[in-house]
């Protein structure tokens, strides 16, 4: 049984419909990847999951139905949503930030992750009392990870991580996601536009157009397929 | 110079008693961009619950107490059955159920324990104290150190336990909130809880040198919204820094500035806080957000 499984979900904006029938699966233990244009429903598909926009159709997490549930509950169900350039909070600290994550936690061992935090991000301590907001773009991302991790969520879904960072940022950030996943068995739901890291990233992708899933596969095979290649990949 | 330093501990300890509204109202502006119009009126209406608890025989600290577990459930529910419905409404229409809510509490107040003047009692002993020439009213050494225990624990509750960050967090970002796990729309009534508290300690700590009445924090909660105003609507040290500073200069008017009377210690203060403004339109200690995009 998948850890997440999307049975025909839409969405709508108002009077813009946003997803037209997605259906898509996430093994436990996989990074999977959603590629796809802008507007094409990416970013809708993570909100459907974590409950930020209207849905409809079938969510199961862990064969439970989630699709009724508002963020604060899924959230709380081990789901963590790292929002589009926005997964800091810029008014508190870094340290609040991470304190933020835990939010939901209330078994002892947190004080052990804050450390383990640390050992991934180590620069989080000297700067422990800093306003999230005057971190740079790239170390905010860092940071919303940190504090997605602090949750010890069974999926970690992730909306365009590498949006606005030096590609340098963006290597040593997915590294560290490969290596959660590799050495921790963390699921991951990423949304990118770059779709070469991506698909290095992760095991398995799903192309969106307009609101629908148009390819799916294994990595490999997206890769090596001529239209994905053409249109995601530019060579 | 001893009458100086007399007027300034004076001033003090009256506008620890603003301070204290004005932080009742910065904190439910924080999290909903609301002014609070009945907070005065709330204010009064625990007051009012104090003052049957101790004519009941109830000794003071005992009323105090329980008055103060009364107004953060009050002011809890008032948010769940008052302010909840139109939690997505206009700013307009919140500032409406606020002035609604201050009318009805007002006549409420009225009905319940009649219009006429109440004595409230004390709990410090009405006599000065010699500090080095200086004589020191005990009466304002007392509210003055309520206060600040009062909003050391409030401090203490914000800055070091969970609850208190969630708090924070869903006043400044409320949407990230709700996908860390926190229920925003209770922490909202929480926020309404601990402004009903605060207003309840400046209420009691008002009434023994007014009298208890249904318009009693009218004015008070007018130094109150001046003091939240000035020090930056949205800072909590602001409210104080900005209450205590209104106090003191009301109270060195009143001293110095005789020849204006009583009747003029407001306007004159507002004319103050308008000219603070003008220097700094958001206020004292608003805090402009530097982010890096």
């Amino acid at each position: 049984m998948a850890l997440l499984e999307l049975r025909d979900v839409h969405a709508r904006y108002g009077q813009i419909t946003a997803l037209r029938g997605i259906s898509l699966a996430v093994e436990e233990g996989q990074v999977v990847a959603i590629l796809g244009a802008n507007g094409a429903g990416k970013t809708t598909t993570l909100r459907a999951v974590s409950g930020t926009v209207r849905r409809s159709g079938q969510i199961l997490f862990g064969g439970r139905s989630i699709g009724r549930r508002g963020p604060e509950d899924v959230a709380r169900l081990g789901i963590a949503h790292v929002p589009e350039g926005r997964g800091t909070f810029a008014e508190l600290s870094v340290w609040d930030n991470l304190r933020m994550g835990a939010y939901i936690r209330r078994d002892r061992g947190v004080k052990d992750d804050f450390q383990r935090m640390l050992t991934y991000f180590p620069w989080l301590e000297e700067r422990r009392d800093q306003d999230a907001g005057t971190l740079s773009g790239g170390e905010q991302q860092m940071l919303a990870l940190a504090r997605a991790l602090v949750a010890r969520p069974k999926l970690l879904l992730l909306d365009e991580p590498s949006l606005g960072l030096a590609p340098l940022v963006v290597r040593e950030f997915f590294g560290i996601v490969r290596t959660l996943n590799e050495e921790e068995g963390l699921t991951v739901l990423v949304v990118e536009q770059n779709a070469t890291i991506a698909l290095a990233a992760a095991q398995q992708a799903y192309v969106l157009e307009v609101g629908e899933v148009a390819v799916a596969g294994t990595s490999d095979e997206l890769a090596a397929n001529e239209s994905v290649r053409r249109s995601y990949l530019g060579y | 110079m001893a009458d100086f330093l007399q007027q300034v501990v004076s001033g003090l300890a009256t506008g620890s008693i603003y301070a204290s509204l004005a932080l009742a109202l910065v904190l439910i502006h924080r999290s909903t961009q609301v002014i609070n119009f009945a907070q005065g009126e709330m204010a009064t209406f625990t007051t009012y619950i104090a003052w049957t608890l101790v004519d009941r025989g109830a000794s003071y600290w005992l009323a105090f107490a329980l008055t103060l577990v009364a107004a953060f459930v009050g002011g809890v529910a008032l948010e769940r059955v008052i302010i909840r419905p139109v939690e997505r409404a206009s700013i307009l229409t919140i500032v409406m159920v606020t002035i609604g809510l201050l009318v009805a509490l007002n006549g409420a107040m009225g009905w319940i324990w009649s219009p006429e003047l109440k004595s409230f009692p004390s709990p410090f002993p009405n006599r000065g104290v010699d500090v080095g020439g200086v004589t020191i009213s005990l009466q304002d050494v007392g509210v003055l150190g309520v206060t600040v225990v009062v909003v050391a624990l409030l401090y203490v509750f914000f800055r070091y336990t969970k609850l208190g960050l969630a708090m924070r967090a869903a006043a400044v970002a409320p949407d990230a909130s709700r996908l860390a796990g926190v229920r925003v729309s209770w922490m909202l009534a929480l926020g309404w809880g601990l402004a009903a508290v605060l207003g309840a300690v400046s209420g009691m700590m008002v009434a023994p040198s007014v009298f208890l009445e249904p318009n009693m924090m009218q004015v008070v909660v007018i130094y109150a919204f001046a003091a939240a105003v000035l020090g930056g609507i949205n800072s909590p040290v602001g409210a104080i820094v900005g209450g205590l500073a209104i106090g003191v200069t009301i109270n060195l008017i009143g001293t110095y500035a005789d020849f204006l009377g009583p009747e003029l210690n407001l306007p004159v203060a507002l004319l103050i806080l308008l000219a603070v403004l003008l220097v700094r339109p958001s206020g004292l200690f608003d805090r402009v957000v530097v982010q890096r995009v």
